[in-house]
């Protein structure tokens, strides 16, 4: 697995690897060249005429560069070392170091003599090509220069055949490239010119090609070498050293970015090895590496290359450190070349820690410190690399990069300082002395580079070692550098951790006032950002601090904080809070004032309990407040006096009425429970005051309606605690948030205000309950301000409690009501009402009494065994005391036992209100001085309308001149009726009595008697003589017949009694009471009884229907009118007859008959006694069977008095009216028709006379008798009607 | 695999951090706390206007001498930051992506509990299990 890691990281940089054997080769000439190697053969002399402009042309035209492996192609420069052709330089076979191979081999001539050319210059060439050909180099070319000038000189030459094309035919068998001439080249003129560029184009081609097919082979050697590397002899620095040489063929091309990747490359390699080897899996060549490191000089960036680690790695006799220095300084190198130097600053980090953790891994010993030198020192030459290639500006903007490299040396020398002892008090002993020298030896010498620098880091670090003062110099200098970098770009968290280091080294140092301003920035982060840890490791460095200092109060209030820090153990907890209770407990000295310290740190209010819950109270009551507080302190604490003072503000209405309905909860914040608990928010404990920075919202609803038809116009949402979220958040270091101990001077507690007080209180750790008497002498409204909690010298306070607590202290008026005890009061029993008095401020002294004013109606029962019943305000039973009534005519005087203020008295008496006799008609109601007024509301109760009586009481009470009126509401239980009938003659009286109320009754004794005793009538009771229960809702009828001797009155006054007694299953059968009930009786004797008989048709027994049968009433005057009724009956005299004029009228509504013809009439009675009159009628029964008789209707029919109105119309106006009146019920206008013809026929006496006088009186009345005036036989009866005779065809269908 | 993990609030302070309980706690405190520097600088370099579009993961924090920190934020700017032991080698990009992505699921499930009150600490047993079984060495 970890095999295909390797080939994914390598495969990523995408490369091939050229593996060759491992060249010995002079590299500082070659890195200085930094071009190919050419070598040039022949014509020396020629050459180095040639070889300035050569040099100078042919890199001025970049080649493409086309590569394998689909890697893109490139642009380069091609630069050429041109060095005389030897033997020697050619590489034998397996010897094939890229950096000084031969890439083209150019033999220079500028033989134009063929003579020559045959003598000696092909003999050359033929050598030349020989060893190149034993080499296998097939790269080569030949230059032939041609000058005028030496042509001139030989003229003896053959134009025909060149020495060119004898050179191309004498070597370039099939390649005539290889053969170039170069004309005139040290003239200026344009064939020459044009000449130099075909021959440098060639040149660069074929080296280029050259390099191009070398390198490809190099690149394959390499890959087939790095296969190799699971193999036992394989060595890793061998093949760095192949990898590296490519690399610097890539540097020499200016290629930086492929020659870093080899770099990259070794480094992922060796990484990779590295973790293997700590994964078990390691391979023998590491050992080398394993050594103990020795030489902790820090990186080198200044040179180039570093040969020497080169040569150590080369001779494989390299550290770790060694190793990763000299790839470092190689990869830094190129990485300036490209200019990236921020990503050096980034690796260098990388790199450090890196080594120091494969230096752990590989388990390399290393002296203690050494490792500490060797980044410190590399941190600063990076540094300094860096500050040497940018320009200030580059630099500050660029310190997010840099910064990590000076915290890290930062660190490293304060370890260092730590280690060898300069940071302690006393300097540094013997030991501390030989350490710091055994690693000052691991440092060797300085570098020749830097030796002439001031600040180099080798110097820097070898001064710091030297003395405790020089460490501090440089200490403080890196440690500052590197807070103003963090600060700069914002870091300040990182710049925190590093002043917080600082001011560890100043305590360390014994400096505590230069320590403090960093403790102080520190613990205010890391307390507004809620890290309780750091807090509390940041506030104990705080403590020491502030105790060297002197600072008492501080000191005080940060070991109170820690005194209640979860996050210690018991045992420092106890300490800090010794230190407290140590200094309280010290006696005071003259100057010095008590020190006040947040109650924060000490107690947490857990809640308030107000007790009455409502925390509204009387004046003088007693109200208690039962705080719970959770003391953070880890021990007991003597609490010398705990106090909260009141704000007192005098409420306006301050005299309020008892708090009934309107009762608002004053003690209510947003926790508030409604049983009279305050709940304090809590933060929570963990996050401390990163909470209690920013307290939760508390959003309220709110809608606005339009005024006129209610429609939402907006809706929104309300932050009601904006002023303490919009707060600046530094100004909240007051006293809630104890920061750095800093308080505000003196706590302002007011002593003149009123307090609730605790004293000597000891406060156990966690949940503590302390009762507080709250002093109730004012009405108006106490808020809840300060806390402040004595403990000897030191007083802890809490300038506000939130949520506001407050509680209200009203006076009030004395007051009396009376209720009644049951839903209703009935009138005519006795019924219990209860009088309520609240004292309020008034006290009741013996000798107070209540003065009711007496009224007939309703008299006051009172008992012996009376008693009253005290309550106090908060409703507890107080006691029962005897209440004394006395009684006199005009007033009832109920003494009141002696009441304390704000004390309800009770007390229950019995009442009786009479039921007035007389039928309630008439509105009424009744007055205190026994006038009655009734009034009669129609008020739905139990479905029958009761009627009430409105009672009004008036009472002097003691604390009053004014009287109270008072009313009260009694129901009437029953409800009574009569009714007359008659039989005949005889007369009987029934009166139904219902019960209205909800209560059953018993009733006894109906009685009905004359009001106006006359001998002449007798009334007969029919009743039965038990008593009758009649439930709720229930009628009773009673029942009495009239008898009488001579003559009726006309009128009869009568009055109905009962006995009632209310039953219920409670009381004991109380006596009976008496409801009256009076009416009057007018017109009571019979005058006309009517009777009716109806015929069957003609030889019929029985009716049939559809037959007409005869129906004949008869009319009988049974009495003479009295005298009375004869002036309201009017009669005529017609032929010395006195007669009386009635009208009849049959209506059936049944519809079981059909009135045939006339079916009303008028006649006259004459005045005599059994005067009878006959009519004679036809009717139809429409049904079978026994039918009731029609209906038989007779009015008093009276002409219009001389008073009316003549009316100007005549017959057909009153026929007309006549009809209106009369033709109710009847079937069709036909029949009308009829009963006007046949009116006069039928009419006793003269129809003539009739019409003549209704003629003169055009608008008669009619009026209808009393009940009992006419009695009407045929009420109740009933005739067979049979079914119509069978010439019927009924159908009868059967399916 | 890590040695500690910490959510931390929008408002910077730790909901929920444990720790390797063999090593100094207050360490790893204060290194956790440093690291919101880093965080905080790679949240605002991406700018406001690819904020919906940034990547939760915020990679390698800043590496020390001993360990690694590394970041990851919600986009409700809860921070979740992981130190793993700088010799633990065998941790690559991925599986700490995947750490995170557990750790911001788990963290999803706290915030869904009805009871959870957002912005306390994290109090459940079942983010906790899951934070030990990140926590326990690998091997």
């Amino acid at each position: 697995m970890l095999c295909v890691q390797f080939l994914w990281i390598l495969s990523e940089v995408q490369t091939s690897y050229i593996v060759s054997s491992v060249g010995h080769m002079c590299l500082s000439t070659v890195v200085m060249a930094k071009v190919l190697g050419v070598t040039c053969a022949g014509d020396q002399s020629l050459f180095t005429s040639l070889y300035t402009s050569l040099a100078q042309q042919l890199p001025k035209e970049p080649m493409e560069w086309r590569r394998s492996y689909g890697r893109a192609p490139k642009m380069i420069h091609l630069e050429a070392n041109f060095v005389q052709f030897k033997e020697e330089l050619l590489p034998k076979d397996g010897n094939k170091a890229l950096l000084t191979f031969p890439f083209l081999h150019i033999y220079w001539t500028d033989c134009c003599d063929t003579e020559v050319y045959k003598a000696s210059v092909k003999e050359d060439m033929q050598r030349w090509q020989n060893i190149l050909r034993l080499h296998s180099s097939v790269d080569w070319l030949i230059v032939v220069v041609e000058s005028d000038a030496k042509k001139k000189n030989k003229t003896n030459i053959l134009p025909r055949t060149s020495i060119v094309d004898k050179i191309r035919n004498d070597f370039c068998n099939k390649q005539s490239d290889r053969c170039v001439v170069l004309s005139d080249p040290l003239k200026e003129s344009s064939r020459s010119q044009e000449s130099w560029s075909s021959f440098l184009t060639k040149l660069r081609t074929l080296l280029l090609m050259s390099f191009t097919k070398n390198l490809g082979r190099f690149e394959d050697d390499m890959r087939t070498l790095r296969e190799k590397r699971t193999e036992p002899g394989w060595s890793f620095c061998d093949y760095f050293m192949v990898q590296e040489e490519l690399a610097f063929v890539f540097e020499m091309l200016q290629q930086f970015e492929d020659a870093l990747v080899q770099y990259d490359e070794l480094d992922a390699l060796f990484t990779q090895y590295v973790l293997n080897f700590g994964a078990g899996d390691g391979a023998n060549w590491l050992g080398s590496f394993c050594a103990p490191v020795r030489s902790w000089n820090g990186l080198l960036l200044r040179r180039p290359i570093d040969m020497e680690k080169r040569e150590l790695i080369q001779r494989g006799e390299a550290s770790l450190l060694d190793l990763r220095s000299y790839l470092f300084s190689r990869q830094c190198t190129l990485l300036i070349f490209l200019q990236r130097p921020w990503e050096v600053t980034l690796r260098a980090l990388e790199l450090l820690h890196n080594c120091v953790q494969e230096l752990r891994l590989l388990e390399v010993s290393v002296v203690p410190g050494a490792l500490d030198c060797w980044v410190f020192l590399s941190c600063l030459e990076v540094l300094h690399r860096i500050e040497g290639c940018c320009d200030r500006s580059q630099l500050e903007a660029n310190c997010s990069h840099t910064v990590g490299l000076w915290t890290y040396a930062t660190e490293k020398l304060k370890s260092l300082g730590y280690l060898c002892g300069l940071v302690a008090e006393n300097g540094p002993t013997s030991e501390d002395l030989n350490r710091t020298v055994d690693l000052l030896a691991g440092l060797g010498t300085e570098r020749p580079e830097t030796v002439n620098s001031m600040q180099s880091p080798y110097k820097k670090l070898k001064e710091a070692l030297s003395s405790v003062e020089a460490f501090e110099k440089h200490y403080l200098e890196l440690s500052h550098a590197a807070v103003e970098m963090y600060r700069a770009i914002g870091r300040m968290r990182s710049a925190r951790l590093v002043g917080k280091s600082l001011a560890e080294f100043y305590m360390r140092k014994g400096d505590p006032e230069r320590a403090e301003g960093f403790l102080e920035e520190s613990l205010r982060l890391y307390v507004a950002e809620g890290w309780s840890l750091q807090v509390t490791h940041t506030r104990k460095q705080m403590a020491e601090c502030q105790k060297l200092l002197r600072q008492t109060d501080d000191y005080l209030q940060t070991s109170a904080l820690l005194a209640g820090d979860a996050n210690l153990n018991q045992e420092e907890r106890t300490h800090f809070c010794q230190e407290i209770l140590s200094f309280a407990s010290q006696p005071p000295g003259p100057s010095d004032q008590t020190v006040a310290l947040s109650m924060a740190a000490f107690a947490q209010l857990r809640q308030l309990q107000f007790s009455p819950p409502g925390a509204v109270v009387h004046v003088g009551a007693a109200l208690q407040l039962e705080l719970r507080v959770r003391c953070l302190m880890p021990v007991a604490v003597h609490v010398g006096q705990l106090a909260a003072t009141l704000h007192f503000s005098l409420e306006q209405g301050g005299a309020r009425g008892r708090a009934g309905s309107s009762q608002r909860r004053p003690g209510q914040g947003p926790q508030g429970q409604g049983d009279g608990v305050v709940l304090f928010p809590q933060g929570s404990p963990l996050s401390g005051a990163g909470c209690s920075l920013t307290p939760a919202l508390e959003l309220y609803e709110m809608q606005d309606r339009s005024p006129s038809d209610s429609s939402l116009n907006s809706a929104g949402v309300v932050c009601k605690n904006v002023h303490l979220l919009l707060r600046r958040h530094d100004s909240n270091a007051s006293l809630d948030t104890p920061t750095a101990g800093v308080l505000p001077a003196a706590v302002a507690v007011d002593d003149g205000a009123q307090m609730l007080r605790a004293r000597d209180v000891t406060l156990q750790p966690g949940d503590n309950s302390i009762l507080f008497t709250a002093p109730t002498g004012e009405p108006g409204s106490y808020t809840l301000r300060q806390l402040c909690g004595s403990v000897g010298r030191v007083q802890f306070v809490q300038s506000h409690i939130y949520p506001v607590v407050q509680y209200e202290v009203y006076s009030q008026e004395p007051q009396l009501t009376i209720e009644p005890l049951s839903d209703n009061l009935l009138a005519g029993i006795p019924q219990r009402v209860k009088f309520t008095i609240a004292t309020g401020h008034y006290s009741i002294k013996k000798g107070d009494a209540l003065q009711l004013s007496n009224t007939d109606s309703m008299p006051i029962l009172h008992s012996s065994r009376c008693s009253a019943t005290i309550l106090s305000s908060t409703g507890e039973h107080m006691g029962e005391r005897a209440l004394s009534i006395q009684s006199s005519e005009k007033v009832t005087s109920i003494s009141l036992p002696p009441t304390p203020p704000y004390h309800t008295l009770e007390f229950q008496l019995e009442v009786l209100c009479h039921i007035p006799p007389a039928p309630l008609k008439l509105d009424s109601e009744r007055l205190t001085n026994g006038e009655v007024r009734h009034r009669s509301k129609s008020r739905s109760h139990a479905d029958s309308a009761m009627i009430h009586i409105d009672q009004k009481v008036s009472i002097d009470c003691p604390w009053s001149i004014y009287s109270t009126l008072i009313s009260l509401t009694f129901y009437v239980p029953f409800k009574a009726k009569h009714t007359l009938l008659s039989a005949g003659r005889r007369k009987y009286i029934q009166v139904c009595l219902q019960n209205v109320s909800d209560s059953n009754f018993h009733l006894a004794d109906p009685v009905l008697v004359e009001r106006q005793p006359t001998t002449t009538v007798e009334l007969l009771s029919l009743n039965a003589k038990r008593q009758q229960l009649v439930c709720s809702q229930q009628s009773l009828f009673c029942l009495w017949e009239m008898r009488w001797a001579k003559d009726l009155p006309p009128c009869l006054q009568c009055e109905f009694s009962a006995s009632f007694v209310p039953i219920s299953a409670l009381d004991p059968p109380a006596a009976f009471k008496t409801y009256r009930y009076e009416f009057q009786l007018d017109r009571v004797s019979t005058l006309y009884s009517v009777k009716a008989e109806i015929c069957p048709a003609s030889g019929d027994k029985h009716c049939r229907t559809g037959t007409l049968c005869g129906l004949e009433v008869s009319i009988t005057r049974q009495a003479e009118p009295s005298e009375t009724e004869g002036e309201e009956e009017e009669s005529t005299e017609i032929e010395g007859l006195k007669t009386t004029k009635l009208m009849y009228e049959v209506v059936d509504n049944s519809s079981n008959w059909a009135v045939c013809g006339k079916s009303s009439g008028v006649v006259s009675m004459p005045v005599a006694p059994s005067a009878t009159h006959r009519v004679q009628m036809e009717v139809m029964p429409l049904f079978a069977g026994h039918l009731p008789f029609p209906n038989i209707k007779v009015f008093k029919y009276l002409p219009h008095s001389a008073a009316q109105v003549i009316q100007p119309d005549t017959d057909s106006c009153l026929e007309n009216d006549n009809l209106s009146l009369l033709d109710k019920g009847l079937d069709d206008q036909g029949d009308t028709a009829s009963i006007r013809s046949r009116g006069s026929v039928h009419s006793v006496g003269s129809g003539e006379q009739q019409r003549e006088q209704q003629r003169g009186l055009p608008m008669p009345r009619l009026e209808p008798f009393s009940p009992g005036q006419v009695f009407n036989w045929t009420q109740g009866r009933q005739v067979l009607v049979l079914p119509a005779t069978d010439d019927h065809v009924m159908e009868v269908n059967v399916t | 695999m890590a040695v500690c993990i910490a959510v931390i609030a929008k408002e910077n302070y730790p909901l929920y951090i444990r720790s390797v309980p063999t090593q100094n706690e207050l360490k790893f405190h204060y290194t956790v706390h440093t690291s919101l520097d880093v965080v905080e600088e790679k949240i605002s370099a991406v700018g406001k206007a690819m904020a919906d579009q940034r990547e939760l993961y915020l990679g390698l924090l800043y590496p020390t001498e001993d360990y690694k920190v590394y970041g990851y934020v919600t986009n409700s700017k809860v921070k979740f930051v992981i130190v793993v032991d700088s010799s633990n080698t065998s941790l690559r990009d991925n599986e700490i992506r995947s750490m995170f992505r557990k750790l911001h699921n788990s963290f999803t499930d706290v915030m869904c509990n009805p009871f959870y009150n957002p912005g306390d600490t994290i109090q459940s047993k079942a983010f906790d299990g899951m934070v030990s079984a990140m926590m326990v060495q690998a091997s």
